[in-house]
């Protein structure tokens, strides 16, 4: 569980987030939607722990991110996986060792032993044969899936994933999103997922928060978020033709 | 730690007054040590740190050796051949050349002058390899992971450069008093024995010393100055660009000032 309690944060006069209260359950996959610029990236940075909250405090099951001892936050870091927007491969290093690296840094087992775990990983998102490429051979939606390989080999309790759908086409999309979900329920993690894009959010959004001008604006479900009045998430939600026409066959219950 | 993150905490403080100058200035003298004081800090897995320290030992100072040695070889070559173009009085003798050439490379022109090229070539390089990273979310991976980023990225290039770099300023002394020897029997301007004789006349062991000593401290500058502006460059490419440049220009301004410092402290 991940809970968030008064949670503030400014750069200078600019406040990106103001008093934000939330709690993410486990084996959920917790969406985080939002329009640029309305403090998604920065609130996520907040709660891995790469940006210093101003006020407020982060609770990984019930540890308070800046009240324990740094030993006991490389812990918990331990247990956050990160898929980020542009994958973030370390582009020195193939594939293989990409998904090693966490392993090699943080356990003592055997290159057998790594080996298989990468393995694992990699079939379980589904890529084959590619233990040898470099990051810059593979394609985005790859590199987006040894991402979450990357993630997962730690088998992290909490997953955190920045625009995982960002610069793919729909198909390679929607794979992407049902890994998310799968592997969020398969390995009983707490998934947070920041997207703009509304088919994620009708795919997978089990539990969803809305931010707007840095605020906690509306929290509910998929199914919620088609019935809400809410005027600045409707604007938000309908923004594009095709969104509008689900909103009226919503309507006429058909 | 405590202590660290409320100086931290100062530094932000400082670092919103932009108008002030000085305060910038204190900003980053105050962040830079603070990136020092992280660097040397517990590792994570003391074998993994080694394997990287010994390839950034091939990729700082082997990869160096082509530039060294060639730079080596006809400096020496030139400062022999100024040296025996201004002698004009049959009364300075003829060793002279070689003294002149030996003292200038092993007190100034090895230690100095190679280091401020390697302050270009690898200042600028371990600068856009950091900016890359830390642009491209690299850094905070490792971050999130849990791993000490600081200590991880820029230790071992630290370690490597004071461990490869007096080799390379060794084999540069080498190199520029045998340049100086091959343009004495190429071109014959003073005879090659008179030369070896200049080069051993009063030949002092701690002239080598001090070199290797300012050798050591300009090894450090030029890879925790680099990562400094590396590690904290933000925006893009841009910005990767310009902390590349901040790096090499700052790296040679303190090699210069150390340079000076050391002299006056060690052979005045």
């Amino acid at each position: 569980m991940i809970e968030v309690e008064h949670l503030s944060k400014s750069f200078g006069d600019n406040h990106v987030l103001k008093d934000i209260n939330f709690t993410f359950e486990p084996e959920k996959v917790n969406l985080i939607i939002g329009q640029s610029g309305s403090g998604k990236s920065v609130l996520t940075k907040c709660m891995v722990g790469l940006h210093q909250p101003d006020e407020g405090e982060v609770r990984f099951n019930g540890r308070a991110m800046d009240k324990i001892s740094n030993q006991e936050r490389t812990e918990v870091r331990k247990e956050i996986g990160m898929l980020f927007q542009a994958s973030a491969l370390f582009d020195s290093l193939t594939v293989q060792e990409n998904v090693m690296f966490p392993l090699q840094m943080f356990t003592k087992m055997s290159k057998e032993e790594m080996l298989d775990r990468v393995n694992f990983c990699l079939k379980r998102v589904n890529l084959e044969n590619v233990n040898h490429l470099y990051p810059s051979e593979t394609s985005g939606g790859m590199q987006k899936r040894i991402g979450i390989a990357r993630a997962i080999a730690m088998n992290p309790r909490y997953l955190f994933c920045d625009e995982p759908n960002s610069g793919l086409d729909p198909n390679t999309a929607i794979v992407i999103d049902n890994l998310i979900h799968e592997i969020t329920h398969e390995f009983g993690m707490t998934s947070v997922v920041i997207t703009h894009d509304m088919n994620s959010v009708m795919e997978i959004g089990e539990n969803i928060i809305f931010l707007y001008n840095g605020q906690l604006w509306w929290k509910g479900s998929k199914e919620d978020i088609l019935a809400t009045d809410n005027p600045e998430i409707n604007a938000f939600v309908y923004a594009s033709k095709f969104m509008k026409s689900i909103k009226e066959v919503h309507k006429k219950g058909i | 730690m405590l202590l660290c993150r409320r100086i931290r905490a100062k530094m932000v403080l400082l670092s919103g007054l932009k108008k002030c100058r000085l305060l910038r200035l204190f900003h980053h003298i105050g962040e830079y040590f603070l990136m020092v004081i992280g660097v040397f800090s517990k590792p994570e897995k003391l074998r993994i740190y080694l394997q990287r320290t010994v390839v950034e030992i091939d990729k700082i100072g082997i990869s160096s050796l082509g530039i060294v040695a060639l730079m080596s070889l006809f400096m020496g070559a030139v400062i022999a051949l100024q040296t025996a173009s201004n002698i004009e009085s049959p009364l300075i003798p003829s060793y002279t050349v070689g003294f002149t050439t030996r003292q200038s490379v092993i007190l100034e022109f090895s230690p100095t002058i190679i280091c401020l090229i390697l302050a270009g070539k690898v200042g600028s390089n371990i600068a856009s390899e950091l900016g890359t990273m830390r642009i491209s979310e690299q850094i905070d991976a490792l971050d999130i992971m849990g791993i000490n980023s600081r200590a991880y990225l820029i230790a071992p290039k630290i370690l490597g450069s004071i461990f490869i770099f007096p080799f390379l300023i060794v084999i540069s002394m080498f190199l520029g008093i045998f340049g100086g020897y091959l343009v004495c029997a190429l071109t014959g301007i003073i005879a090659p024995p008179d030369f070896v004789e200049g080069i051993l006349l009063d030949f002092r062991m701690f002239h080598v010393v001090y070199a290797l000593i300012k050798t050591v401290l300009f090894a450090f500058i030029i890879t925790s100055v680099s990562s400094y502006h590396g590690y904290h460059t933000r925006g893009g490419a841009i910005a990767v660009g310009r902390s590349s440049t901040m790096a090499v220009v700052y790296s040679s301004i303190l090699i210069l000032i150390v340079n000076y410092i050391v002299t006056q402290i060690l052979l005045i």
